[in-house]
């Protein structure tokens, strides 16, 4: 009896890191490629909520998951796109810029909830996604049904993580990302548009961060509160830092603080432990405050980041 | 084709209307949002701006939720001026409330309570201001994204005090505990809730422009900011200046939290500020990082804020409305403000 008891607590464990994991993956994939063309995206938070409560509402009007989805990723980019005509097209500063996206966003996502969901007592909810077996896979004990009995978004995070390295280091328009992010001079140079690369990894960036949103609102909770975000978007900044501005990095930051966070939970759930939980949720920011203060020695952010390029300036 | 040319010099008028213009397209970009909402523009406005200005209580409701902004504004004006990115005004403020609601809580006479809980709230959130620039000046590293994780380091820390050890034994609710009644800040006009940190804001926001615009440091404030290098021929010590910018910047956004415990809430909760440190950027942005203009603009954003509370009752548009109208004027204002060092020039097919 207690060898099934483990067995449950370690497949549910496994399974709660995973699906915590899944978005904070597709949100540091998002700001990594944002951060590697030279953009630092302060608003992924609200471009998180904004995007979930759209998917949410596709999802919910339409009665089709894929539809939200789509949605959320629409939503994303757009932003994205917003975000980089005001820091890339206008050479603006991406920080305050950032927080202004964030505010707007956000502003945004909480007016048209209401505007369209009217105030209830109980939030609307949605028949969100279901758990999709591999066959085979997920016969393996433990692993299996923790790994391979996933959302269909949790396999594309598992996909998007070798993609986005594949397309970082292995193609020519990575290559001019990381050139953009690390000098653009250099890039315009040898014929990059620095501009065109800029607008385009943000808003890839934002279609990630999009798809983030998405697995919040229609796999996570199945439905929109003014909560469902809660800082998701400033742990995938840390995230990015602690990952070193690597994909592979990144991904393992973002399953290193969902382990943290489940076992969290798990402990809150159990009411074992007398730390507070909250000691836990404060450590991914610790540990990269500090972080950066031991890389800082050599430099892996992406030189170019946070300035502005003009063409005609030199 | 059209393209961006630098200018050389700004005409003084820029100042005053730039910011009028971003507000005034701001509102234009949202009344879409209220015409979509099904209500009329120009009704939905007159009832923000009565209910937030229309009559002398109004005001005083205005003044109130203005009075934290008007100290963040203050907090990220300075910061900004010597280029210290500080997006931390949040943390800084709820450092400075969590501190202050602990001497606050300690029963001595009234006057001497206040005096502390301002003391110690400024302390606090000056502490926590100084990290991020200590670690900028001694290791290099970004203050942008330091700052802003700090915020939620602070936040998490709060909340593990409500919900643990601080938590109130009397309703059970993850809230401190009151402060002594001899602490509250005293209200100044009898039936409405005007206290005394209102009146500090609203004087603070001159010796912060006297500060920076006539005295030695903020000299050498504005230096740092404008050119780093000059400041350090001239036989500035840049890294001193950026750590005392710092300390005043957190003390500032501190005595937000001073304000705020000890005028409005009288004990702290987890939603004692609603983003008034991110709010602090918008202010300071319309005003140009001048510490004066920051008294109209939280002025205009805490208007926008009640207001929107009564044109949502009125109306049906949700209250909602004021945060997009902040994040729009944000960007309307850095918009704006790029006509100050550009001009829109045409230019030929090739150039």
């Amino acid at each position: 009896m207690s060898a099934v008891f483990e067995q449950i607590f370690q497949v549910g464990f496994l399974a709660a890191i995973i699906r915590i994991a899944t978005p904070l993956a597709f949100a540091t994939l998002g700001e990594m490629f944002s951060e590697r063309a030279g953009v630092l995206n302060l608003g992924i938070e609200g471009i998180m909520l904004l995007s979930a409560m759209a998917g949410f509402t596709a999802a919910s009007l339409s009665g089709s998951l894929w539809l939200g989805v789509l949605a959320a990723v629409l939503t994303g980019a757009l932003m994205g796109a917003l975000h980089a005509l005001f820091t890339v097209a206008l050479g603006l500063s991406q920080h305050v810029c950032g927080i202004g996206v964030t505010l707007f966003c956000s502003g945004l996502a909480y007016f048209l909830y209401r505007l369209i969901f009217g105030q209830q007592s109980v939030p609307p909810s949605i028949d969100g996604f279901k758990p999709v077996p591999i066959p085979l896979l997920s016969n393996i004990p433990v692993l299996g049904p923790a790994v391979f009995n996933q959302f269909a978004l949790v396999y594309l995070a598992v996909v998007a993580v070798p993609l986005a390295a594949f397309v970082l280091y292995r193609t020519p328009w990575g290559l001019s990302v990381r050139m953009v992010g690390e000098n653009p001079r250099a890039a315009d140079s040898a014929g990059v548009s620095v501009i065109a690369t800029r607008f385009q990894a943000v808003i890839l960036g934002g279609a990630l961060m999009g798809l983030a949103g998405a697995f919040l609102t229609m796999a996570q909770f199945n439905a929109f509160t003014f909560g469902v975000v809660s800082g998701r978007g400033w742990v995938a900044i840390a995230l990015v830092v602690f990952g070193r501005w690597d994909p592979w990095r990144s991904a393992g930051a973002a399953l290193l603080f969902a382990f943290v966070d489940a076992l969290q939970l798990r402990m809150q759930a159990s009411g074992l432990g007398h730390i507070p939980y909250e000691a836990f949720l404060m450590l991914p920011f610790i540990f990269t405050i500090v972080a950066m203060a031991f890389m800082s020695r050599n430099a892996v952010a992406p030189s170019a980041l946070l300035k502005p390029f003009r063409r005609e300036e030199r | 084709m059209f393209r961006l040319e630098a200018r050389t010099s700004t005409p003084a008028w820029f100042n005053l209307a730039l910011p009028l213009i971003a507000i005034a397209a701001t509102l234009i970009l949202c009344s879409g949002l209220i015409a979509v909402a099904g209500a009329g523009v120009v009704e939905a406005y007159g009832v923000m701006l009565s209910a937030s200005l229309g009559d002398s209580y109004a005001i005083t409701e205005t003044l109130v939720r203005a009075a934290p902004m008007i100290f963040t504004g203050l907090a990220v004006a300075i910061a900004f001026r010597a280029k210290f990115w500080n997006i931390g005004a949040e943390g800084q403020l709820l450092a400075g409330a969590v501190a202050s609601c602990f001497v606050g809580a300690i029963p001595m006479p009234g006057y001497l309570a206040m005096l502390l809980m301002a003391l110690v709230g400024a302390a606090a959130g000056a502490l926590v201001a100084l990290v991020p620039a200590t670690l900028r000046v001694k290791f290099k590293v970004d203050d942008v994204v330091s700052s802003l994780l700090l915020n939620s380091v602070i936040y998490y820390a709060l909340m593990a005090l409500i919900e643990g050890p601080w938590k109130d034994t009397f309703s059970g609710y993850p809230i401190s505990p009151p402060i002594e009644d001899s602490a509250n800040f005293p209200v100044l006009v009898e039936g409405t809730r005007l206290h005394l940190g209102v009146i500090v804001a609203l004087v603070a926001a001159p010796l912060c422009w006297f500060l920076i615009a006539r005295t030695t440091l903020g000299f050498r404030i504005r230096v740092t900011g404008e050119n780093p290098e000059a400041a350090r021929y001239g036989g500035i010590n840049v890294r001193r200046v950026l750590l005392s910018t710092a300390l005043l910047s957190g003390a500032l956004a501190g005595l937000a939290g001073v304000g705020e415990v000890g005028g409005v809430h009288f004990q702290v909760m987890s939603d004692i500020s609603p983003g008034y440190g991110y709010s602090g950027i918008v202010v300071a942005m319309l005003a140009r990082l001048n510490p004066l203009g920051v008294v109209p603009a939280a002025i205009f954003l805490a208007a926008v804020m009640t207001g929107a509370e009564a044109m949502s009752r009125a109306t049906g548009v949700p209250a909602f409305l004021s945060d997009v109208i902040q994040g729009t004027a944000l960007l309307a204002m850095l918009v704006a403000l790029l006509f100050t060092a550009y001009r829109v020039r045409r230019v030929g097919a090739l150039s």
